[in-house]
């Protein structure tokens, strides 16, 4: 077999069971044969991930993690599906019934709607739409709605004061997350997540054209990811569930199935904004180097998202969870200004020659402002050592 | 008529009519939501992908939001029973239908006269070129007015210093 066979093996496989289809059925058909796999493969990548979160966390905590369910512990997330699978329901007396019951199954859809644009492979999507990124923070806002309605309708605090939190934050954080990826779309000139992939998957010598590898796609990198973290709600930006002051937040009257669901919408979305991280930023499926093209491109996708998992990982493990003032002030005193100013960087970079003055112009427009931004915002705060009153 | 208009309009309906008449207000946001989400579809039916995305980005994220946030704050958050039909029934059914009224009548008259064959799939880079070039200075106002109204809501948002009024 020829590595392009091997590349295009599931589009291949997907044509030949077509064949045996009647031709009436044929569109029906093809539509469950794409969507299946994403319905198995990205459950299962949340399983793996729940498993190596809890292993990684564990040794930045100078611990050992699961150990108990296998081999290093790695059927624990079987045991965790059957402990949920198994738990009883409990729905609170007060709660809005119908609400509270719809709440899971529209953050699971909204989450599992974002992969039907995400190419995963050379020919791997669900749907070309013209509009694809605007379908992608579409359906993305639909999660806010999820949230609310699942902290509404508990009636409790816990999970009101949750769910506010859940959604002011990932309002103000959507902003900057659909700005930083607004310097792709003026690079590319679609809206395609396809024809964006397409664009990267190019090389010049060995090197490819990844819009990371320029002063506006890097900043625009970092900023997306930061805005990525608070959208999917993780350290350092999990006040929406901070275990130590609202216990779990929005879902805390959830129990069983529908607390496993919250779960899995959380790290379906998760996995959703770092797929259009690597699809935006980092060349989709395409290799980084000219001369690994032979491993297949749905290798590469993974392998770039398992490397984004680490970094959340690693991020969880390593910073403090901010305060809401920080949060907010973060969102809309420094990743606002960053992303506007990035905007008008690619501008800048798309009208000058081609050479090493864009690469020392652009950098300056990013660092320079960067640097006073940060410097500025931190002046005013007046750091100096923490005293402890009690705590000594 | 398709089967699936009927569907999607059928959906559209149900969501705006149960808005208006269930007593919980955060239900009644909640299947206004739905309507939107129905209108939507309906766009991206017509083959508007670009009308159909902005109507679930803005109306399902920000709008239903907003109208969610601004209900929580002016009343208490607990069950709030209000009696389906205001007051001012008459009044408004009147107004309503007369908007009704004049809008059919304005579609009904002008539908034969200004007839164009439909345009399927306008793409995004169409409309973003129109935006740029033929409409860029209503864009250009549009953001000047909406700068205006985050630069109102900062000063409102900010804390006033001690011993001003």
């Amino acid at each position: 077999m020829t590595p392009e066979t091997i590349d295009q093996i599931f589009v291949l496989s997907k044509g030949w069971l077509l064949g045996y289809v009647l031709a009436a059925l044929q569109p029906i058909g093809s539509a469950i044969l794409s969507v299946v796999p994403v319905l198995v493969v990205f459950p299962l990548l949340f399983a793996i991930t729940t498993v190596l979160e809890r292993k990684g966390l564990g040794r930045i905590q100078n611990r050992y993690g699961p150990n108990r369910v296998g081999p290093y512990g790695i059927w624990q997330p079987i045991a965790d599906g059957i402990k949920s699978l198994t738990k009883e329901d409990i729905v609170p007396r007060t709660a809005d019934q119908v609400v509270h019951f719809l709440a899971p199954l529209l953050l699971v859809l909204a989450a599992f709607l974002a992969y039907a644009v995400l190419p995963i492979g050379k020919n791997m999507v669900i749907t070309n739409l013209n509009a694809g990124l605007l379908f992608f923070f579409a359906v993305g806002s639909m999660v806010e709605l999820a949230v609310f309605m699942a902290g509404w309708s508990s009636r409790s605090k816990y999970s009101l004061l949750g769910a506010m939190r859940a959604v002011a934050q990932m309002i103000s954080y959507e902003v900057p997350l659909v700005l930083a990826s607004i310097v792709v779309i003026m690079a590319s000139g679609s809206l395609s997540t396809v024809d964006i992939v397409n664009m990267q998957a190019t090389y010049t010598g060995i090197w490819p054209h990844w819009f990371l590898f320029t002063p506006w796609g890097f900043a625009g990198f970092i900023l997306f990811m930061i805005a990525a973290t608070a959208e999917s709600n993780r350290a350092p930006f999990d006040l929406p569930e901070g275990e130590s002051e609202i216990i779990a937040g929005y879902y805390i009257e959830y129990s069983g199935f529908k607390f496993a669901l919250f779960f899995l919408g959380e790290y379906l979305g998760m996995f959703a904004t770092s797929g259009l991280a690597i699809t935006l930023f980092l060349g989709g499926w395409a290799a980084p180097f000219s001369f690994l093209t032979w491993i297949p491109s749905y290798l590469w996708f993974f392998l770039k998202l398992l490397t984004l998992i680490a970094a959340f990982i690693w991020a969880r493990g390593t910073f403090p969870r901010l305060r809401m003032d920080q949060l907010m002030g973060l969102a809309w005193k420094f990743m606002l200004p960053m992303t506007l100013l990035n905007i008008f960087t690619a501008g800048v970079w798309h009208f000058m020659p081609t050479g090493i003055s864009r690469w020392l112009v652009c950098t300056f427009l990013i660092v320079a402002p960067w640097m006073l931004l940060s410097r500025g915002l931190k002046q005013r705060k007046k750091l100096q050592v923490r005293t402890y009153r009690f705590a000594e | 008529m398709t089967v699936s208009f009927l569907i999607l309009a059928a959906l559209t309906i149900a969501g705006t009519a149960a808005a208006m008449s269930l007593r919980n207000l955060i239900h009644c946001v909640l299947t206004l939501t739905l309507g939107f989400v129905g209108l939507a579809m309906l766009y991206l039916q017509l083959g508007a992908q670009f009308v159909g995305f902005t109507q679930i980005l803005v109306y399902v994220g920000a709008v239903a939001i907003l109208a969610v946030f601004a209900i929580m704050m002016t009343q208490s958050v607990g069950p709030h029973v209000q009696p389906a039909l205001s007051s001012f029934w008459v009044p408004g059914s009147v107004v309503a239908s007369a908007v009704f009224a004049v809008l059919a009548w304005a579609i009904c008259s002008g539908a034969t006269s200004v007839r164009t064959p439909p345009q399927h799939d306008v793409s995004v880079n169409q409309i973003g070129d129109a935006l740029m070039h033929k409409f860029a200075l209503p864009l250009e106002i549009m953001g000047l007015l909406l700068t205006a109204a985050l630069i109102g809501a900062v000063i409102l948002a900010m804390p006033e210093k001690k011993g001003e009024q």
